[in-house]
């Protein structure tokens, strides 16, 4: 059951990715150009995803997921070094090509040959951070 | 077009109602880059049989629907060297940060984490520095 749902939730996000412009390159970067001509689109893509989590989150006290297990944890408080610089490279890579780990995914059948690149590069990346977070916080280390 | 924003807002609301599903079901946060990353860097072996599935999802449904439209465009620069970069920058930085656009930005600010909402602010913020400097500035993109 686990697999099929788990698919069933990444295919709704993938059409909702698509259906809501976060897969046209042209409206993220309209969206992030606050000193051009801004496109608020994406204004409205957060803030309709929000809500229903926001739901979500308030049926999770006191409760279980329904196919077992455990809701995750509260979050550390703790801001790190990895989430500062992390976001501000994530940050310029969105803004370069418009492109999010989750759409860069959701249009790979149409996305083309810089589509591929990009996923490729992406993983790439991935990769190669894990030494590098250990580095920026490590696991003893005072908060 | 006029109805854009109408587009992100059922889109948005598609996007909120997966990740509520992913959460209340299987019990998990629906972050794109946490989910590909492990699967890719080798830290979620245990979980790998569920993270396929969703990114088979993911990838395999909006291929069929955008087939069955007609088809679609995602207007990426035709420049390489940019989307190398970018690729490079975003799946380093998502994974250094822990989160992207879906797991701090959807997942985060709706349970109002503090982490969720600076990595948000903070990814937002350095995307616009990004956009004016190479559009505006430089005219690279």
């Amino acid at each position: 059951m686990r697999p099929l749902l788990a698919a069933l939730s990444g295919a709704l996000f993938g059409l909702g990715l698509w259906v809501s412009g976060m897969t046209d390159t042209t409206k993220v970067q309209g969206w992030l150009d606050i000193f051009g001509a801004w496109d608020p689109t994406l204004a409205f893509v957060l803030g309709g995803a929000i809500l229903p989590m926001a739901v979500a989150w308030r049926l999770t006290p006191g409760r279980s997921p329904v196919l077992g297990g455990t809701f995750p944890a509260p979050p550390e408080p703790s801001i790190g070094r990895g989430l500062a610089i992390g976001s501000v490279l994530f940050g310029m890579g969105w803004g370069l090509a418009g492109l999010c780990p989750g759409p860069a995914m959701a249009s790979l059948a149409w996305g083309g040959t810089g589509g591929a690149v990009f996923l490729i590069a992406m993983i790439a990346g991935m990769v190669a951070a894990p030494p590098l977070r250990r580095r920026l916080d490590p696991p003893a280390a005072p908060a | 077009m006029e109805q854009d924003w109408l587009w992100g807002l059922l889109g948005g609301l598609m996007i909120g109602s997966a990740a509520a599903l992913y959460l209340l079901v299987n019990g998990r946060i629906m972050g794109a880059s946490g989910i590909l990353g492990g699967l890719v860097d080798g830290s979620a072996r245990k979980v790998a049989t569920e993270r396929l599935a969703f990114v088979a999802g993911l990838v395999g449904v909006p291929a069929l629907a955008v087939l069955v439209a007609g088809g679609a465009e995602t207007h990426l620069t035709s420049n390489l060297w940019v989307v190398v970069a970018a690729g490079l920058l975003v799946g380093l930085g998502t994974r250094l940060a822990n989160g992207c656009t879906s797991g701090h930005g959807v997942c985060g600010i709706s349970r109002l984490s503090a982490r969720g909402i600076v990595a948000t602010l903070i990814y937002l913020l350095a995307g616009g520095v990004t956009v004016a400097l190479f559009r505006h500035g430089l005219g690279v993109i």
